[in-house]
């Protein structure tokens, strides 16, 4: 049975189902206890399961990710709710030289069964320290899993799926959909980590989205379908593993590609997935690659820089008219 | 107490000053005037006030994401501020920081922070900058008592301390860290004991006494000056209103109304209001202009910041380097 929640709640059952049938999972993190987590992710968790379980943690990021490695191999599946990404480079030997490496290190006989959960993006006032969208600098790490769920449905799975999974997995979030709707199953499902998804087919323009990117390029394709063009949109829904075959296939079906991810422009996913088009595709291409992020700053807090900042259905529309002047 | 009564007037002036413009602040934002994050100071005046009474426009402070109080007591202006919260051109920070990221660096306020222990190791740096360059001024480093649980809080004492810098820490602690009450995220209470394990002075005073606060403070401001080293001082506090406006219930569902009812009637303004009628330094009606005088510059700031222009878009792209 489906039925109509939000995104923040999506999660929260995946969190419950995970801990109801595995005990040793469990939740850390600063006010996820009876607070709830600030996006009200972990409400009533500890309620239901109890101070040890749901752990509220005190400021110190380095310790309780770190404390989440030391416990996933020793036996535990620890979910670890960072506030938000910004705060995760307080804890950054942990994610980089630890977690992200014991596996190989140690000739894969430990693993570090582990979550982190961490939220991007930029929308709410809240200025340069906690709107950044720097996910794309875990792709430069090997040995990290990193899911970017951009629906209700697929937070839910996606959460079960990497809380099951033997590797770390990076849990990117974004702020500005914890209260987005959509139809979530009752029942436990798993969605994985490591496929994108056709969202839309096309066979004009291919655009390679991220989470809210991918409801705007929706948006946009459907515009431009009563125009004539005919938009093929893929929910990249990882950036590790990446669905490179996703993406190259459409890619030369339609000889084009936009991407689309609020990261700053440098060296966000889209500069790794124009290199793979140009390794792999590059006799398709018919038109310029053209990446729809954000720009190369910091966010600003006034609210029309910080507007101008995220990435706009505009910014998409005017990408689609660079492309469509090679078609 | 041989405290000159123009700096007891003066510390009641800026008490004064901050909690009027965090009730206003409180209410701007209410109506919608101010966007984002507002993290306000009221209840915990004596601090900041106390503390930079004893500094000059030469000292340094580093601040934290309740940064408004400390900013005022160092002499920050109330026009640019207020400009600030609203994202104005005119702003410290030309609309681009916002209330967590005040600073003016002439003033030596090295910016309020929005990371939990961030500015900690500023601070430190601050300090070493005095001890190379110029001897006798000093670096003040507020912080939480949630912050204190940050590695950066033991890094930074333990350097300071081995180093003999210039530095006081400044720990404002109010029993919480957003919603988790001290007890709940560490198993000590006076946090200034951690200052042994640093070979440091540390003392904790009641963060509700402008006179205890300014005294304590002054004392290790001093020992910075002269070249003594750092000190841990620790100001017990509370925060009458939610982490951030919009904490639903100003936080009731982790502390009850009577908590707070409690330390609201422990406010340290009218605590020293008593004081200072008591020892005949002000009377009621020399107070009253006080909080007159300040209501309408108060006002003036938010007439400012509200006549002030956004940045225009192509600031987004100014200030990436230097
Ligand atoms: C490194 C980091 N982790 C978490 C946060 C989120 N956060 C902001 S303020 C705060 C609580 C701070 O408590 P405290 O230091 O006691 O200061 P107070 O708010 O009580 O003034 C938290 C957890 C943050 N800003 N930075
Ligand atoms: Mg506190």
């Amino acid at each position: 049975m489906s039925r109509i929640i939000t995104y923040a709640q999506a999660l929260n059952e995946a969190l419950a189902y995970c801990m109801e049938k595995d005990d040793s999972v469990f939740v850390m993190g600063e006010d996820v206890g009876r607070y709830g987590g600030i996006f009200q992710v972990t409400a009533g968790l500890q309620d239901r399961f109890g101070v040890d379980r749901v752990m509220d943690t005190p400021i110190s990021e380095a310790a309780f990710v770190g404390g989440a490695v030391g416990a996933a191999m020793t036996g535990m599946r620890p979910v670890v709710e960072i506030m938000f990404i910004d705060f995760i480079t307080v804890a950054m030997d942990m994610v980089v030289n630890q977690m992200a490496k014991m596996h190989f290190m140690f000739g894969g006989r430990a693993k570090v069964p582990m979550v982190i959960r961490v939220n991007i993006g930029a929308g709410r006032g809240t200025a340069a320290q906690h709107s950044q969208s720097f996910h794309a600098i875990f792709q430069h790490i090997p040995g990290i899993k990193i899911a970017m769920p951009s629906t209700p449905h697929d937070a839910k799975g996606m959460l079960i799926e990497a809380i099951q999974d033997d590797n770390p997995v990076l849990f990117v979030e974004h702020k500005k959909m914890y209260i987005d709707k959509g139809e979530v199953p009752e029942e436990a499902y798993t969605v994985p980590i490591g496929k994108a998804k056709v969202v839309r087919a096309g066979k004009d323009i291919t655009v390679v989205a991220t989470l809210n990117m991918v409801a705007k390029a929706l948006t946009v394709a459907e515009e431009m379908a009563a125009q004539g063009v005919d938009m093929e949109v893929i929910d990249l829904r990882s950036l590790c593993p990446l669905d490179r075959e996703a993406v190259l296939a459409s890619v030369r079906k339609t000889g084009t590609l936009i991407t689309a991810d609020e990261g700053c422009h440098t060296g966000n996913m889209g500069a790794e997935l124009a290199a793979l088009v140009a390794e792999q595709a590059l006799d398709s291409l018919q038109a310029p690659i053209v990446r729809v992020a954000g720009p190369d700053t910091p966010v600003a807090f006034s609210p029309p820089l910080e507007q101008a900042y995220i990435p706009s259905e505009q910014d998409l529309k005017d990408a689609v008219a660079r492309v469509l002047e090679y078609l | 107490m041989d405290i000159p009564p123009k700096t007891v007037r003066e510390l009641y002036r800026t008490m004064v000053v901050i909690r009027a413009f965090e009730e206003k602040v409180q209410d701007l934002y209410a109506r919608g005037h101010i966007p984002g994050l507002a993290h306000l100071y009221i209840g915990e005046e004596a601090i900041a006030a106390g503390v930079c009474a004893n500094l000059g426009d030469k000292d340094y402070i580093t601040s934290t994401h309740r940064g408004h109080g400390h900013v005022i007591a160092k002499g920050a202006l109330l026009k640019p501020m207020m400009a600030e919260l609203y994202g104005k051109e005119t702003g410290y920070c030309k609309g681009k920081g916002g209330s967590m990221h005040i600073a003016d660096v002439n003033l030596g306020i090295l910016g309020a922070n929005g990371i939990a222990g961030g500015g900690l190791p500023i601070a430190v740096g601050a300090g070493l900058s005095c001890k190379m360059k110029h001897p006798g001024q000093v670096a003040v480093c507020f912080f939480g008592d949630a912050s204190s649980n940050n590695g950066t809080f033991h890094e930074s004492l333990n350097f300071a301390a081995v180093h003999k810098l210039p530095v006081v820490f400044v720990c404002e602690n109010n029993g919480f860290g957003i919603s988790v009450s001290q007890a709940q995220h560490q198993a000590i209470i006076d946090i200034s004991i951690r200052a042994a394990g640093y070979g440091m002075p540390g003392q904790t005073v009641d963060g509700n006494d402008v006179l205890s606060v300014y005294l304590a403070a002054g004392e290790a401001i001093d020992r910075a000056r002269k070249g003594e080293g750092p000190t841990l001082l620790e100001c017990k506090t509370y925060r009458w209103r939610g982490h951030h406006e919009g904490d639903p219930n100003q936080g009731g569902r982790y502390r009850s109304k009577e908590d707070i009812q409690a330390w609201v009637e422990n406010c340290p303004i009218k605590r020293f209001e008593q004081y200072l009628t008591k020892n005949k330094v002000l009377t009621k009606k020399q107070m009253q202009a006080v909080w007159e005088e300040v209501e309408s510059e108060i006002n003036e700031s938010i007439e400012f910041a509200e006549q002030s222009p956004f940045p225009p878009l192509s600031e987004m792209y100014q200030d990436v380097l230097a």
